[in-house]
């Protein structure tokens, strides 16, 4: 079986995201590479969790078939709810202690409280019975549980083992060739893209699909000594940020839409002063409250235009883990070296997805030093400059007055009225436009994929860019995936499209907001499959509407 | 040459504006803090938005003229970022007990070292005359014809109940009582909290009531909270009653928040380290250089 999928499903509360995570690392370790798309209701306790844990030796992965390989339920509605997902040959391993007429059942709940553990504990005899079904050695197995279930590991390990000897093999999965790779959510690739680049500061609020960055940074900080800061609102992070920058310390922020409404009074502010940051915004689907713990890509406009008033600002758009790590990175000494503020906009498909991350290929970001003002000058905050960058100096700086203002103001940073400043300060904002167009619209801008040379193409942006490729790849086609959305990567775009003569727009928005843009920049769409419902496309949902918009 | 510590930046006040006295009483505690040697580099002055904020202009130390009601948040950041900072907001009273209220709670509830000084002129200036949270009951402002029908919020009641370290207040008219609580505010170490009452000449001229209410505390015990909110109790801002002038609590021993952000950066190569033991443990796999037991 070279191309596995195993589904987990069962209540709120009982672990299923670790579950999920666990059989990943076991196949990991293998030698496959993993995608994991999890999916829950916005409730504490009850409801129905499920993942899908997609393995393929040795090749990236990023998307997953409408069917599964394999269904492990904890409770009756798995079994209920993913009957569609099955074909002849998908085994079903079920918890006989709640469900009821499956061919494998494994009363784990019994096993668990026999073993002395406690309920969740559960989890552990069902990992187990799928390893024993599909051939995986119990070493194998036992290895990656005492380091993922360290506490009261031999009580795990007494009900894994147990699960695992209470199934027949049903099937050997082959091993791969390469190395573990290690599993990330989206949220941790950009933590430590972000760090890898020099990060000083996290500040955040909490919002699904964004926390877990706050809780990853929080997490590792003592071994980064990262500052981490959750006040009392989104409005509050803004400005603490600025607050940070302003003393030196290279800071982000990490929202998703409707925490960005209230950052937005402050990202106009940095827009005025030119104190760097950036804002990680994870999109889920609004408006307002939306739908909280599922995927969308619907604020794209909004962020391309948020704050009043007009200011050059970065916007990428990572959609794998690998892209996640690097653009977080240059994101963050984007925003330092053109004083502007940075995006990172993903989605909570990316976010809160768990992939395989190929560290070896993930480009490395480091801090990049900034140039000095002049020492013979006294020191002036918005010194004119040719490209309307000035030096950045933070306080505290011996022998300098720094001051950094919302208002209009002169090279000093003083409040002006005069026409003449109001108009030089704002020459000076624009100016650096054409140089970060010149810094970002390079190749490595616009991703393609599938097929090159193929006349149709599938543009996408984000995580979409993932299954995309995929597909592309399957129907000849070629996927054009622009990881830089503001400023536009023109001639890197084009470039990606030369030579098409249809291109379908796939988007997780109503009005197709890429397709927007593309035209705007002389690039019309001439398809675009949008869906909204806050699920993904499985790859043979997407294949059958390209197929028909194709045919 | 003696420094002024004044910007060529042309005043724009009105006459007799409350916020001469602040401006220049603030500027010899910074002058006089500079001869008992804490270096001016090693100060920051946040500011909001609204007649009080133009002190960023005014004032020639490292400023950031901010947004209104956000002084607090922006303070915090670079207090985080710099615990060695003396770091001063200057609000104003819509700035910071309209706008930006639920900064000023959290500040006084984190006890994170600042002085937070608000221009209390009662009344918006710069929008030209709107009540803002004290001015006193029936307040006739552009916005309230009529007066108003909210009674004021008491902002040092509310500072003691939410945690500040130290409560005073101040009035423009009392210099040399108003250096001594800046001197004071900006030597505590927590979140000192000032309300300095300063006449608005064009809109809320309270000259002649001050003068006539105002008093100087003499005798209290600063460190007795509940001598502090009798005092504190006394006036609502909005009935006749008399005015208390001097530090109502003040309290040392309580934690600080900016004491747990003391960490120096990572250097680079600490930080790749990091980030590959971060990457690595994922894996499985023992960070390089670490020796399998």
């Amino acid at each position: 079986m070279k191309d596995f999928s195993v589904l987990i499903g069962g209540k709120a509360g009982e672990g299923i995201n670790r579950a999920g995570f666990i059989i990943g690392r076991i196949l990991a370790r293998m030698g496959y590479r993993i995608a994991m798309y999890y999916d829950y209701p916005s409730l504490i306790r009850g409801g129905h969790n499920f993942a899908i844990i997609r393995a393929i030796p040795d090749t990236a992965v990023a998307a997953h078939h409408t069917t599964v390989d394999c269904i492990l339920a904890l409770d009756q509605n798995t079994v209920l709810l993913h009957g569609a997902r099955k074909t002849r040959d998908t085994v079903v391993i079920a918890n006989s202690d709640a469900v009821k007429d499956e061919t494998i059942g494994v009363p784990i709940q019994t096993i668990a409280r026999e073993e002395g553990g406690l309920p969740i504990m559960a989890n552990a005899g069902l990992i187990g019975a799928f390893c024993g079904a599909f051939g995986i050695s119990w070493d194998h197995a036992a290895g990656v549980l005492r380091e993922e279930m360290p506490r009261d590991v031999e009580i795990n390990l007494a009900i894994a083992r147990r699960g695992f000897d209470a199934v027949p093999r049903n099937a050997t999965l082959p091993a791969g060739k390469s190395l573990e790779m290690p599993l990330f959510t989206g949220n941790e690739a950009i933590g430590l893209g972000l760090l890898q680049a020099g990060l000083d500061a996290y500040v955040a609020y909490p919002m699904t699909p964004s926390s877990g960055i706050l809780h990853y940074l929080a997490e590792t900080a003592p071994e980064t000594g990262l500052k981490v800061v959750h006040p009392e609102s989104e409005i509050a992070v803004m400005l603490m940020a600025q607050g940070f920058a302003y003393a030196g310390s290279r800071t982000a922020v990490g929202t998703s839409g409707g925490g960005f409404c209230l950052m937005t009074e402050g990202l106009s502010m940095a827009g005025m002063s030119e104190v760097p940051v950036v804002v990680v915004l994870s999109q889920r689907p609004g408006p307002s409250t939306g739908v909280p713990t599922y995927s969308a890509q619907g604020d794209l406009g909004f962020v391309l235009s948020a704050g009043q008033g007009e200011f050059p600002r970065f916007v990428c758009a990572p959609g794998t883990v690998e892209q996640a790590f690097e653009w977080s990175g240059r994101a963050l000494n984007l925003s330092w070296k053109y004083q502007v503020p940075s995006f990172v906009l993903v989605d909570k498909a990316l976010s809160e997805g768990i992939y395989s991350f190929d560290d070896a290929n993930a480009g490395r970001i480091r801090k990049e030093p900034l140039p000095a003002p002049d020492p013979a000058r006294p020191y002036r905050r918005y010194a004119d400059a040719p490209d309307g960058i000035s030096a950045l100096l933070t306080v505290p700086f011996p022998g300098s007055v720094i001051k950094v203002n919302s208002y209009a103001h002169d090279e000093d940073g003083l409040t002006t009225e005069s026409p003449e400043t109001i108009a030089w300060l704002t020459e000076k904002r624009m100016r650096k436009l054409p140089v970060m167009v010149r810094e970002i619209d390079r190749p490595d801008a616009v991703v393609v994929a599938g097929n090159p040379d193929a006349a149709t193409a599938v543009l996408a942006w984000g995580a979409t860019s993932g299954i995309c490729s995929e597909v592309a790849a399957m129907l000849d086609l070629r996927m054009v995936q622009p990881l830089v959305l503001s400023p536009f990567p023109q001639s890197a775009f084009s470039g990606a499209c030369a030579g098409t003569d249809r291109i379908v727009a796939v988007e997780e928005n109503a009005t197709g907001q890429l397709a927007r843009l593309a035209a705007a920049h002389g690039i019309p769409v001439d398809n675009q499959i949008l869906r909204y419902d806050g699920r993904p496309f499985s790859i043979e949902e997407l294949a059958g509407r390209l197929a028909e918009v194709l045919s | 040459m003696k420094r002024t510590l004044i910007t060529p930046a042309r005043n724009t006040w009105c006459p007799g504006c409350g916020n001469f006295a602040i401006l220049h009483t603030l500027r010899d505690v910074l002058l006089e803090r500079e001869r008992e040697g804490h270096s001016l580099e090693q100060t920051v002055l946040v500011s909001g938005i609204g007649c009080h904020a133009k002190i960023a202009d005014y004032l020639d130390i490292n400023s950031f003229y901010a947004i209104h009601g956000r002084t607090i948040p922006v303070a915090t950041g670079i207090k985080l970022a710099h615990p060695d900072l003396s770091v001063i907001c200057c609000a104003g009273d819509g700035d910071c007990y309209a706008e930006g209220l639920d900064h000023l709670v959290f500040a006084a509830k984190r006890n994170i070292d600042l002085t937070m000084i608000v221009h209390d002129n009662r009344v918006y200036g710069l929008t030209t005359g709107q009540y803002t949270p004290t001015s006193p009951l029936n307040f006739k402002g552009r916005s309230t014809p009529g007066g108003t029908h909210e009674k004021p919020l008491n902002p040092l009641a509310l500072m003691l109940a939410s945690g500040a370290t130290m409560v005073s207040r101040a009035y423009t008219r009392q210099l040399d009582h108003l250096r001594g609580v800046l001197a004071e505010g900006m030597a505590h170490r927590g979140f000192a909290f000032i309300d300095v009452l300063q006449i608005c000449a064009s809109f809320f001229d309270m000259t002649g009531y001050y003068n006539e209410h105002t008093y100087l505390l003499s005798g209290n015990d600063p460190s007795d909270f509940w001598e502090a909110w009798k005092i504190a109790r006394e006036w609502d801002y909005s009935t006749d009653a008399p005015i208390a002038l001097g530090t109502l609590y003040r309290s040392s021993g309580e934690p600080v928040y900016d004491d747990a952000y003391h960490s120096p950066p990572q250097s680079q190569t600490e930080r790749d380290a990091a980030v590959r033991a971060l990457i690595d443990r994922k894996a499985g796999r023992l960070p390089p250089g670490v020796k399998d037991a």
